[in-house]
């Protein structure tokens, strides 16, 4: 009888402290403004100096191998490698910084790299499915930025009229492998422009 | 017995305990100037299955249930309000890149065909914000256009 008369006295208690702590939450309804998660440190000094613009090139040329590893983690249908791979090109693409180029480009590319950037941490923590439909965005960005930046390598972009009303991605071979089907229609695809 | 007895002890005090740690509320009253619905011209129909299904996760202000107050569920709650936010925030709509509209808009179609949005966990609670057929229907049709306004 004194365990139960306790406990009823200790759920009470519980009940009273419950309720005061829910009413102070009630007024604390300050301070609710968008946090600045969305701001960016992208006001590093603008040096025109060649060493940079070299590191800038290697980083782009970095994003890229990245990219063709994780598109080819999509042709061989590995979804562990490919969340491995695109967790790696994340990182890459976190790592870029558009400081070097004119203030035009600089603002497409940090938009470009953001987008691009959400897109391969989707596809470190999804399925295959899932994986390709990132891939098909993230492989937009990539075009688009290759046309910013450069690249020393021969690219060919290649598109597929079948994947999600026709869908196009970056290859360093001519040799078509298609990352949206991988094994189940491997060859689907053809070279539509050439680059370099 | 004895032993099952402190565990439960322990457990009753832990939950008092977490009682004590509030969480940082997402409420705000002011629609900004950036918001999806300021920013597009949206049928009534779909702002308001809009805001019943997807603004209490992807907007600055949840309308929160009876359970918020409790823990460990407020945190439960914290959590994924953040993350919702972090992937789409439709008050801020109109601060994102066309690029980026671009990705959202079609995340949304793909998520809301695919019946992933709204998550099971919410509408399990909110059944109001279940979509039927025709209203998926309908949003997707309103989404797609706006999607292809923008390229």
């Amino acid at each position: 009888m004194k365990t139960v008369k306790r406990t009823i006295g200790i759920m009470a208690l519980a009940a009273t402290m419950v309720l005061t702590v829910s009413c102070k939450d009630g007024n604390k309804n300050e301070s609710t403004a968008p946090m600045s998660s969305e701001m960016h440190q992208e006001s590093m000094d603008d040096k025109k100096d060649m060493a940079m613009n070299d590191n800038q090139d290697a980083k782009a040329e970095a994003i890229l191998k990245d990219y063709f590893n994780l598109k080819d983690a999509l042709v061989g249908d590995d979804n562990g490698k490919a969340k491995e791979l695109g967790n790696t090109l994340a990182q890459s693409l976190k790592s870029f910084d558009a400081s070097n180029y004119s203030d035009n480009e600089k603002s497409e590319l940090n938009d470009i790299i953001e987008d691009a950037t959400e897109h391969a941490e989707h596809i470190s923590e999804s399925d295959i499915k899932h994986q390709r439909e990132h891939f098909k965005i993230l492989s937009k960005d990539v075009t688009d930025m290759v046309a910013i930046t450069g690249t020393q390598v021969k690219l060919y972009e290649q598109y597929c009229p079948m994947y999600d009303g026709g869908t196009a991605w970056l290859s360093k071979e001519e040799n078509v492998l298609n990352p949206y089907y991988g094994s189940s229609m491997l060859r689907c695809g053809k070279v539509q422009r050439e680059i370099n | 017995m004895k032993f099952l007895k402190i565990i439960a002890w322990l457990a009753l005090v832990a939950l008092i305990v977490i009682q004590f740690f509030p969480i940082t509320l997402n409420e705000s009253d002011a629609v900004p100037q950036s918001d999806f619905m300021v920013e597009n011209q949206v049928p009534a129909t779909i702002k308001n299955q809009l805001q019943v299904s997807c603004y209490d996760c992807h907007s600055n202000n949840t309308d929160y249930p009876w359970y918020s107050k409790i823990q460990p569920a407020a945190w439960y709650l914290e959590d994924h309000i953040q993350a919702g936010k972090d992937e789409l925030n439709f008050n801020e709509w109109d601060t994102y890149s066309s690029r980026r509209k671009n990705s959202k808009l079609r995340s949304i179609i793909k998520q809301i065909e695919s019946g992933e949005m709204p998550m099971d966990s919410y509408t399990l609670i909110h059944r109001d914000a279940i979509l039927s057929d025709e209203d998926k229907r309908m949003i997707i049709d309103y989404i797609t256009a706006l999607k292809d306004s923008l390229e």
